[in-house]
């Protein structure tokens, strides 16, 4: 068996009204493991971006636990236009990561975002640009990226295809298999679109009125 | 909300059509060099001693030997503006630089925030707007003394609220922004993340909101000055020497309007640049 990601033991989550509690997440429990691309389906409302939130630890209001087995997740937001700082330069985001993690030089900070680009099939040339000069399709590979560079196994892609168009959304597809069979890494991928979903998921968890429907294999 | 309703806007007129880069921002910036260049110059040198004064020469008019003509003392007039602007120059970029400063920080941290600490400081903070803020000036001054350095702390403080004010915004506006939250995911510091993430984000309409603030405090300076209550004679400052002058309007009308146009050219400068700078970085946002 692969190793586990994240796991989800019972997670009810609750936003406060005052001083009423509302529940918005009921005993959600579920498994990822490496390497897999589960599909995160559901109606609006029905508690996908409330799980997202509990999952990458924006939302602390739950109970239950949830155990992540690899660094910090990383996110890939649907719109590629407000998801890097506009005012710094490709190379600047993706050294981000690295500062904070501490101990590389300069130099070889700049090798690693340099051959992160590549690895996203853009040019190193990048390196040097703003955010605004580039396409949705290319600015959505720096942000995959930017997530990999932290080293993490763990991608939470927020509808990342729909500010696409289909050509570039097949490139993304691709991009993104090509790095779980790579490197292993484990998506979680919300979507509407259920072509895309039944075309790259292995699995789906299917949301419902604040409960898990089904989690099943396609 | 966009900072872009300027006067020219409200008219009808497109500013694309005058030209793209704007002739804010290229006067603003060229009158803005012309007038600090001017002051740096009283630094280092100026004709006469600005306060040497010679019973020969009083109230002369505008001539050859003293261009701006001498006032009631017998002191050059040219000399006197280029150093008087000097010491108003330092006072509001002193104010500029504490209120910005301390309301750069208030501003940022209730911002993004928000809860308990923004409802404290934003209290505060509309308890100082409340006064006006030469009332509030001269309240500091008078229980800690005149002198150019508590002038600059005095409107410095009063001017806290108005930055606050701006910043907060900004950063409210920018707290939620998916660049900040994948910031906050990668583990970014959040003094980080405020000071480096979000603030070059929000310059344009810093910049020009210090401009302005940097014009008030000119004109809020000399009107201290003009009070009494700002710069001490025998320094000179363009409002010490309005207020100087103010008894020979009739017999040297040169002592008071050199010096006010100086003051006017320096202030429409500075608000030209600060217009300049919004038209021209801040379109983009």
């Amino acid at each position: 068996m692969a190793e586990k990601v994240l796991e989800l033991k019972h997670v009810n989550a609750f936003y406060k009204e005052g001083k009423k509690k509302r529940q918005v997440l009921e005993d959600v429990s579920f498994t990822l493991y490496e390497g897999e691309i589960v599909g995160l389906v559901g109606e609006s409302g029905s508690g996908k971006s409330t799980l997202c939130k509990c999952v990458l630890g924006l939302l602390k209001e739950y109970d239950g636990e949830i155990i992540h087995y690899t660094k910090r997740p990383q996110m890939i937001f649907q719109d590629p236009f407000r998801s890097l700082n506009p005012r710094k330069t490709i190379g600047w985001i993706l050294e981000e990561p690295l500062k904070v993690q501490g101990g590389y030089s300069g130099e070889e900070r700049r090798q690693k975002a340099e051959e992160m680009l590549r690895q996203v099939h853009l040019l190193p040339e990048f390196y040097h640009r703003y955010p605004r000069e580039l396409s949705g399709g290319q600015r959505q590979r720096i942000s995959i990226a930017l997530a990999l560079l932290t080293g993490t196994k763990f991608i939470l892609a927020d509808e990342p295809l729909s500010a696409l168009d289909v050509t570039v959304q097949a490139q993304i597809i691709e991009l993104l298999r090509e790095l779980q069979e790579k490197e292993k890494i484990c998506y979680l991928f919300v979507s509407h679109d259920l072509d895309v979903v039944s075309m790259l998921c292995g699995r789906v968890l299917f949301l419902k009125d604040r409960k898990v429907e089904e989690y099943a294999d396609i | 909300m966009k900072y872009r309703g300027t006067k020219l806007r409200q008219l009808g007129i497109n500013k694309r059509k005058l030209g793209k880069t704007g002739y804010n921002f290229v006067f603003g910036l060229l009158l803005t060099i012309v007038m600090v260049g001017l002051i740096v110059l009283g630094f280092l040198w100026s004709p006469y001693d600005p306060e040497a004064m010679q019973g020969s020469v009083k109230l002369n008019a505008p001539n050859l030997v003293h261009i701006f003509g001498t006032d009631q003392f017998g002191r050059d007039i040219f000399s006197r503006v280029l150093v008087g602007a000097g010491s108003t120059l330092s006072i509001a970029l002193g104010t500029v630089l504490i209120g910005g400063g301390i309301g750069i920080i208030a501003g940022a941290v209730t911002g993004y925030f928000g809860g308990w600490l923004d409802e404290m400081l934003m209290r505060v903070n509309d308890a100082l707007a409340a006064f006006p803020s030469v009332l509030l000036a001269l309240v500091i001054i008078s229980i800690w003394g005149t002198g150019k350095y508590k002038v600059m702390l005095a409107l410095g403080i009063a001017f806290i609220p108005s930055f606050a004010r701006i910043v907060r915004g900004e950063f409210l506006r920018c707290r939620e922004a998916d660049y900040v939250i994948s910031a906050k995911l990668i583990g970014v510091s959040t003094p980080r993340i405020l000071f480096v993430h979000i603030l070059p984000n929000i310059l344009p309409a810093l910049l020009s909101s210090l401009a302005i603030g940097f014009n008030n405090a000119v004109v809020q300076e000399a009107g201290m000055s003009y009070l009494g209550i700002g710069v001490q004679p025998p320094d000179a400052s363009l409002g010490r020497m309005l207020s100087e002058s103010q008894t020979y309007l009739a017999s040297g009308p040169w002592c008071a309007i050199f010096p006010g146009v100086f003051l006017v050219l320096l202030v429409l400068g500075v608000g030209m640049l600060g217009e300049g700078i919004l038209d021209r970085f801040g379109g983009g946002r």
